[in-house]
C-alpha cells in the first residue's frame, strides 16, 4: 500500500516534467505524456552470465509493448552504469547549461537530456546454488528525491532455474513489477484457451500466455469450438457437437472437468459471453424458432429470458467487462453482418461497424471502452483484417494488412496485448501482437489453431 | 509197371461194382443229364426302370433307378452304356422321357420312364427392378440444395430438385415410418465461422420449411448446421464456394 501511494507521488511528480520531455531533439514518443524508463542491461556472474542475454531481451521487449510507459533508447544511455544501490552517488547533477554527457552514477543524471528518463531500473544476476538470481531495483530519477533511499521504489529478489526458461521467467517478473507500478498488469500466469485440429479433431486447448505448455482440455473427438471464458477465470464455455448438435458445454479451468450446464431443446446453442461477475452468460440459441437469437440464462443454462426478436441472425454476444451494461454483439439485420451494442435488454442498439464489407469478433478491451474486430474493409468476403475501435468516438484503426486472414481477436487481461488467429497459408495459428500492432508473433506451429481467448489470471 | 497198377485199380473197382450189385441187385442208372441248353437265347429282361420322384420342378434332382437281367450291353439315350443293376441323377430342365435299351445275342427290351418338370412359380409382383432400402433412395435421389452467398432461401433454379426430393422423400416415408432424415446446413469458407454456424441453421431450416410446404411431415425432418466444419472442398475457387454454401441429406439418428 505504501508502495502504491509512493507511486502515485511519482505520476504525480512526472507532470512537473513536461516542457523538458518535449524538448527532447530527435526522440519520438512512441506513447506521449507517458512515463520515460531506462533500464540498463543487466551483467552476470557465475552460471548466469551466458543468461543475462536471454534476460534482457525479455525485459526490454515486455516494457517495450506497454503502452503504459516509453522505454528510453539504450543508445542514448552513459556509459557508467550503476548495477547496485551501492554504485549510486547521492545528490543531484550539477546544473549546467551546456551539454555535458552524464556520468550515469547519480539518479539525476538519468533525468538529464538526451536521456530524459524518469525512472530508472537496474540489477545484475548471479548464480546461487544451482539457481538464477537476478536482484533487481527501480528508482525514480525525479531531482526532487531527497535520498536515493526515498527514491528507491523496489528492490526484488528474482530466484529461477538456471536455464533460458528460468532467465526469461525471471525477466518477465521483473518487467511485471515495473509495469505495475504504472497500472500494468502482468500476465505472467496467465493462459490462452484456444482450439486446434492437431489431435484430429477440433478440440479445445490451453497454453501458457507466451506459447509454452500447450494441453489438450477436451477429447470428445467431434468438433468442440467457439471457446470464451469467465471473468474470473474458472470457466471456460464452449460449443460442441459431442451430442449430436451444436450445444453450449461448461468447463471448470480449475480441474479441467465438465461442469453441469442445461441446454435448451434447440438447433442451435452457442457463443457464450460472461457478465463481470462470471454469474450469468448470453449466448445465442434458436430455441425459439427462427433465426438465432440472443438470450440470458445463469451460467448452469437456467433461468432463460429472451433478449432480441429481430428476425435475422443475432450471433457473438460480448458484454462490456468493465460495466455489464451493454453488449457488443453480429447481427445480419442490414445486410452482411455488422457490429451493433446494444443495453442488456436488447434496446438501444446502435450499430457500431460502418456498414460495408463484413464486420465480425468484436472483443471487449478490459477496460470496456475499445473493442477490436475482424473486418472485411471494403469487402472483399474472407479478407478480414484486425481492427481496433474507440467505441465512444467510432474511430478505428487497423492492426494488420497483407498478412492473411486475422480473426478472432481478443485482448489480454493487460490491456496492452491482442492475440489473434491468422491464416497465412491452408493452417491457421495463434498470433499475439502490441495493441497498436507492433510486435506480432506466432506462439503455436502444430496443426491448425483458432479462436484464441485470454483468461484472465486473477481471481 | 505203370500200367500193371492201373489194370489192378481198374479190377478191383470192378469187383467192388460187381460185389454191390449183387449185393442189391438195383437197375442200371440212368444217362447223366445233357448238358444246359446253350440259347436258342431268350431277350433280355428289364426288372425295372423308374424315376424317383417322377415329378420335379426346374433345378430339382430326379433319381434314375434300373435292374435289368441276362443284357450284354444297356444303354440309356442321352446317358450312354450303364451297368445292369444302377442308379443316375439327372436334373432336367423341361419334362424329358429317357429311353432304355437293353440287348443280347437273343435281341433287345426297351423301357422308357418319363421325368415331369413343373412350371417355375411366377415371378413376384414387386420385382420391377432390385428394391433400394430408404437409405439408398436418400442417398441416391434426394440431391442437395444450393444457396447465394449469405442467403438461405431456396433458389427458384432449385424448385425443380426440391420438388423431386420431396417425391424421393415421400417415398422413403411411405417404405419406413420411423425413417427420419437431417437436413445439414453448409457455408462456404468466407465468412466468419461463428455467423456461419446460424446461416447454416437457416439453410437447413429454409429447406425443411419448403418440403414441409411440399407436405413432407415435419416431425420426420431434423435440421443441422455444420456451418463451414465440414467443407466438400477447401479451394479458394467461387466454384468451391458454390458446393460447399449447400443443405444436404442424411439419414436422421
Amino acid at each position: 500500500m505504501r508502495l502504491f501511494i509512493t507511486t502515485l507521488l511519482f505520476i504525480c511528480s512526472v507532470g512537473i516534467l513536461p516542457a523538458g520531455q518535449q524538448q527532447i531533439a530527435g526522440t519520438i514518443e512512441s506513447h506521449p505524456g507517458k512515463p520515460r524508463i531506462a533500464v540498463p542491461d543487466f551483467r552476470g556472474s557465475g552460471g548466469a552470465a551466458a543468461l543475462m542475454a536471454t534476460f534482457n531481451t525479455t525485459v526490454a521487449n515486455d516494457l517495450n509493448a506497454s503502452p503504459l510507459i516509453n522505454m528510453v533508447p539504450k543508445t542514448l544511455y552513459p556509459l557508467q552504469l550503476p548495477q547496485q544501490p551501492s554504485d549510486l552517488i547521492p545528490g543531484v547533477a550539477p546544473s549546467t547549461t551546456r551539454t555535458v554527457t552524464p556520468q550515469g552514477k547519480r539518479l539525476t543524471d538519468w533525468s538529464l537530456p538526451p536521456i530524459a528518463a524518469n525512472f530508472l531500473g537496474i540489477g545484475y544476476g548471479g548464480e546461487d546454488k544451482g539457481q538464477f538470481v537476478a536482484f533487481g531495483w527501480f528508482y525514480s530519477a525525479a531531482p526532487t528525491m531527497p535520498s536515493i533511499q526515498q527514491a528507491q521504489i523496489f528492490g526484488k529478489i528474482y530466484t529461477a532455474s538456471l536455464d533460458q526458461t528460468g532467465a526469461t521467467d525471471a525477466g518477465h517478473r521483473y518487467a511485471a513489477d515495473i509495469l505495475a507500478q504504472f497500472g500494468g498488469k502482468s500476465l505472467v500466469g496467465t493462459k490462452i484457451v484456444f482450439v486446434s485440429n492437431r489431435s484430429g479433431a477440433k478440440e479445445i486447448w490451453i497454453m501458457n500466455w507466451d506459447g509454452s505448455d500447450q494441453k489438450q482440455l477436451t477429447h470428445y473427438n467431434s468438433i468442440s469450438t467457439f471457446p470464451s471464458t469467465s471473468p474470473d477465470g474458472h470457466r471456460v464455455a464452449f460449443t460442441s457437437y459431442a451430442s449430436g448438435y451444436p450445444g453450449i458445454y461448461m468447463f471448470s479451468l480449475d480441474t479441467g472437468r465438465k461442469l453441469p450446464f442445461y441446454n435448451q431443446r434447440a438447433s442451435m446453442n452457442a457463443f457464450v459471453s460472461f457478465t463481470p461477475d462470471s454469474k450469468q452468460i448470453v449466448f445465442s440459441s434458436t430455441a425459439g424458432g427462427g433465426p438465432p437469437q440472443l438470450y440470458m440464462a445463469n451460467v448452469d443454462g437456467s433461468n432463460l429470458h429472451r433478449i432480441t426478436s429481430s428476425g435475422s441472425i443475432e450471433v457473438e454476444p460480448k458484454i462490456n467487462p468493465k460495466t455489464g451494461a451493454n453488449m457488443v454483439e453480429v447481427s445480419g439485420r442490414s445486410g452482411f453482418p455488422q457490429i451493433y451494442r446494444m443495453n442488456m435488454e436488447g434496446a438501444d442498439v446502435e450499430r457500431l461497424s460502418a456498414g460495408t464489407g463484413e464486420a465480425t469478433n468484436p472483443a471487449w478491451n478490459p477496460d470496456g471502452d475499445h473493442i477490436a474486430f475482424a473486418w472485411t474493409r471494403g469487402f472483399e468476403p474472407g479478407n478480414y483484417n484486425i481492427f481496433v475501435m474507440d467505441v465512444s468516438s467510432k474511430e478505428t484503426t487497423q492492426l494488420t494488412a497483407n498478412e492473411g486472414r486475422n480473426e478472432n481477436p481478443c485482448w489480454a487481461p493487460d490491456g496492452a496485448h491482442i492475440v489473434y488467429a491468422s491464416k497465412r497459408g491452408r493452417q491457421s495459428q495463434i498470433w499475439v501482437m502490441n495493441a497498436d500492432g507492433t510486435g506480432k508473433h506466432p506462439l503455436t506451429e502444430k496443426g491448425s489453431n483458432e479462436k484464441p481467448v485470454w483468461v484472465n489470471a486473477e481471481q | 509197371m505203370t500200367n500193371r497198377r492201373a489194370s489192378l485199380t481198374a479190377a478191383a473197382t470192378l469187383l467192388l461194382v460187381m460185389s454191390a450189385a449183387c449185393h442189391k441187385k438195383t437197375p442200371p442208372p440212368p444217362p447223366p443229364p445233357p448238358p444246359a441248353p446253350q440259347a436258342p437265347a431268350a431277350k433280355p429282361t428289364i426288372n425295372y426302370f423308374n424315376a424317383e420322384p417322377s415329378t420335379i420342378s426346374s433345378g430339382q434332382p430326379s433319381s434314375l433307378r434300373w435292374s435289368v437281367s441276362d443284357a450284354n450291353n444297356i444303354q440309356i439315350e442321352g446317358i450312354g452304356e450303364v451297368s445292369p443293376n444302377g442308379r443316375r441323377a439327372v436334373e432336367p430342365t423341361s419334362t424329358t422321357t429317357y429311353h432304355m435299351t437293353a440287348t443280347n445275342s437273343g435281341g433287345s427290351t426297351e423301357a422308357d420312364v418319363t421325368v415331369t418338370v413343373s412350371a417355375p412359380p411366377p415371378p413376384e409382383p414387386t420385382a420391377k427392378a432390385p428394391a433400394q432400402t430408404p437409405a439408398e433412395i436418400l442417398a441416391s435421389q434426394v440431391q442437395d440444395l444450393h444457396f447465394d452467398y449469405d442467403k438461405s432461401d431456396v433458389r427458384p433454379s432449385d424448385q425443380s430438385i426440391l420438388q423431386s426430393d420431396a417425391t424421393a422423400l415421400k417415398t422413403i416415408f411411405a417404405q419406413d415410418s420411423t425413417f427420419t432424415v437431417q437436413i445439414e446446413g453448409h457455408c462456404d469458407e468466407r465468412g466468419s465461422a461463428e455467423y456461419n454456424l446460424a446461416l447454416g441453421d437457416r439453410r437447413a431450416t429454409a429447406t425443411k420449411n419448403a418440403l414441409v410446404a411440399l407436405g413432407i411431415p415435419a416431425d420426420k425432418l431434423k435440421t443441422i448446421s455444420y456451418g463451414k466444419e465440414r467443407p466438400l472442398c477447401t479451394d479458394a475457387t467461387e466454384d468451391c464456394y458454390a458446393r460447399n454454401r449447400r443443405a444436404h441429406f442424411s439419414a436422421g439418428q
